[in-house]
């Protein structure tokens, strides 16, 4: 097991219909049925159509999408607490769907942990015993459970509330517990169901950065679940955008920022504050020669952030070089500015 | 135009001959099967037997001490402890402690076997809409038929004594365990029970680390109306032979005794107010945790 690779999770021709006789319309739905056809004609709803999405381990897949969209129904297909009506889900090259039940119950103990909008804690349980709940499922022996569970509680900053009711916690804290019962498990799949949507926002982004700084030594397949652009584009290693149940759009935020597949994502690119997630080497002109006396930004820094550089180095020129040290392009306040105000 | 005034009812003979059909069918039942059925209740009149002994040989001061150490350690409560010191020691200065003690033992006996029987019956409700809708009517003619109906064929069956009294308390007194059993685990947060599923969590698993503990607050409310139901049952049952408190206060209605039914009456109402009183403030002290919400 220890020189063992997870393998990512693959989802294929994922199709979920609800209604009482799901399978018998699965034909139609492939052969172009609309989601209001079926909805109108037989009474079933249309919940996801023919998703296609590879997750590679140890990125972060972040699903967005508004109510409605299927992105909770999406992520419960990939620990199966709802079922396809047809399709495959690939988790670490095993189909999910065709697990039988005792199987499916070792696969959810070893391989997924799940965090939740509503948090979901145990009211009854102190904040510790919350937190080693996914190791008593699996049966771990409570003396080394509770180690583990103290060492993730202080990584997520809940040292010295082991002892409190989960009703005793604000939100923040709560989603904190709920975000270490789910590290307790140590799977290497962290589904996330729009787990800080019910934060404020200041909390929020606190809780972006522990996941995000978390993620940097973990290094697990987290899926995320959001309807918030601005936290999709930056937790994001890739996004997918779903619509009606329907995948409109995958990719970094890069290409969902600079290249928006349709007038829907980018309406809600529209209102992105750009100069926070276009990167410099999207904007700049490629040269290999490196004018001298002119700072030099690594690639990947946001046009933010080289701005702010250039105004404080005075200079209207930036060098890109690669984190190899070559020199990738030249760029601009002029291009700078114009990716801030989306001039393209 | 008779059939319109008087209800068109069943021929005489006809019904007469049903009745007697079936009195003569069960009275048979009764003599081919009631020494095995007798025979089957056995270990609960042995356990009646010893908890009344132990009640009645136990020394007055000790079982004083005995209730109210658990009335302290389910509480938590100095008034309440004081409550039920004063309401045993106006008891047992009026002469009614033997008693007392008699009906406390059968309290406590038809409590535990609700208990035993009820919650299970409760679960399993609750984990299938088909057996709850068999189930509830049932449950619905424990409560409704009169008590002195189902005490005819206990009687017929087992005589008169602990058990077939037992067995009525328990009949009246087992409804509300079971439906509280069942509710509270209806009402058990679907979000918290996705959360046991989504870390695999096995239907064992799920009761009696999520289900359970989370109903149990519900499952108190059921204990303590199935004690304040068996007390209501005390005097019925002293009709077949029960004895306890009931037993002067039936003595007191056929002699006209007005003193001796209201002291044995208070009696019973003053153990009612007891067992009320802890018993509601343990479920309190169970879902303490759920009180202190973060402002």
């Amino acid at each position: 097991m220890a020189d063992h690779v997870f393998g990512g999770i693959k989802i294929r021709n994922l199709y979920k219909i609800f209604g009482p006789n799901a399978g018998s319309h699965i034909a139609a739905v492939k052969n172009g049925l609309t989601k209001a056809e079926l909805n109108a004609r037989h009474g079933h709803v249309l919940g996801l159509r023919d998703i296609n999405i590879e997750m590679p381990s140890g990125s972060i897949q972040v699903i967005m999408g508004l109510s409605g969209s299927g992105k909770s129904t999406l992520i419960r297909h990939i620990n199966r607490l709802i079922d396809p009506t047809a399709g495959e889900v690939l988790v670490d090259g095993v189909d999910v769907v065709k697990l039988p039940e005792a199987d499916l119950r070792e696969f959810r103990r070893h391989q997924t942990a799940m965090v939740f909008q509503k948090f979901a804690l145990l009211p009854h349980r102190t904040v510790l015993d919350n937190t080693i709940f996914g190791l008593e499922i699996q049966g771990i022996a409570r003396p080394k459970s509770l180690d583990t569970a103290m060492r993730w509680l202080e990584r997520v900053g809940l040292k010295g509330f082991e002892e409190k009711y989960p009703n005793q916690l604000s939100g923040g804290m709560q989603q904190r517990v709920g975000l270490a019962r789910a590290l307790a498990n140590d799977a290497p799949v962290l589904l996330m169901d729009e787990a800080y949507s019910a934060l404020d926002p200041l909390i929020r982004t606190d809780m972006q950065t522990v996941l995000l700084d978390l993620q940097k030594e973990i290094r697990k397949t987290i899926v995320f679940i959001t309807h918030d652009l601005d936290e999709a584009l930056r937790l994001g290693d890739q996004i997918a955008i779903l619509r009606d149940g329907e995948v409109i759009q995958q990719g970094t935020s890069q290409d969902i920022v600079m290249r928006p597949a349709d007038d829907y994502v980018a309406n809600f690119v529209k209102e992105v504050n750009r100069g926070r997630v276009v990167h410099v080497e999207a904007v700049m002109t490629p040269s290999m020669s490196s004018p001298s006396g002119r700072p030099t930004v690594a690639a990947g820094t946001t046009v933010e952030d080289t701005l702010r550089m250039l105004a404080r180095d005075v200079s209207d020129e930036g060098v890109v070089v690669s984190p190899t040290g070559e020199t990738l392009g030249i760029v601009t306040v002029r291009q700078l500015a114009g990716a801030m105000v989306n001039v393209h | 135009m008779d059939w319109f005034y008087k209800f068109p009812h069943m021929d005489d003979g006809a019904l007469r001959d049903l009745k007697k059909a079936i009195d003569d069918g069960f009275r048979g039942f009764t003599r081919s099967y009631g020494e095995i059925i007798e025979g089957f209740f056995t270990p609960l009149q042995h356990f009646l037997i010893a908890s009344e002994r132990f009640m009645l040989k136990t020394p007055w001061p000790i079982i004083t001490l005995l209730i109210l150490a658990i009335a302290y350690a389910a509480t938590r409560s100095l008034r309440i402890v004081a409550g039920c010191l004063a309401t045993l020691m106006l008891i047992g200065y009026f002469d009614m402690w033997e008693d007392t003690m008699r009906t406390i033992s059968m309290i406590f006996v038809c409590t535990v076997l609700s208990i035993a029987i009820g919650i299970p019956i409760g679960i399993v409700m609750a984990r299938s809409d088909r057996v709850q809708r068999v189930i509830n009517p049932i449950l619905d003619v424990m409560q409704t038929m009169p008590s002195f109906v189902y005490l005819i064929p206990v009687v017929m069956l087992l005589g008169i004594g602990k058990v077939p009294g037992l067995i009525a308390v328990v009949v009246y007194a087992i409804p509300p365990m079971i439906r509280l059993t069942d509710l509270g685990i209806r009402l058990v947060d679907k979000d918290v029970l996705e959360a046991a599923d989504a870390f695999g969590a096995d239907n064992r698993q799920k009761l009696f680390k999520v289900q359970l503990p989370l109903a149990l607050p519900t499952i108190m409310a059921g204990i303590n109306q199935t004690i304040m139901m068996a007390l209501a049952m005390v005097v019925i049952a002293s009709m077949i032979g029960v004895q306890g408190l009931g037993q002067p206060v039936l003595k007191a209605i056929a002699n006209q005794y007005f003193t001796l039914g209201m002291f044995n009456g208070l009696a019973i109402v003053g153990i009612a107010i007891m067992f009320d009183r802890v018993s509601q403030a343990y479920g309190k002290r169970l879902q303490k945790h759920r009180e202190i919400v973060h402002g």
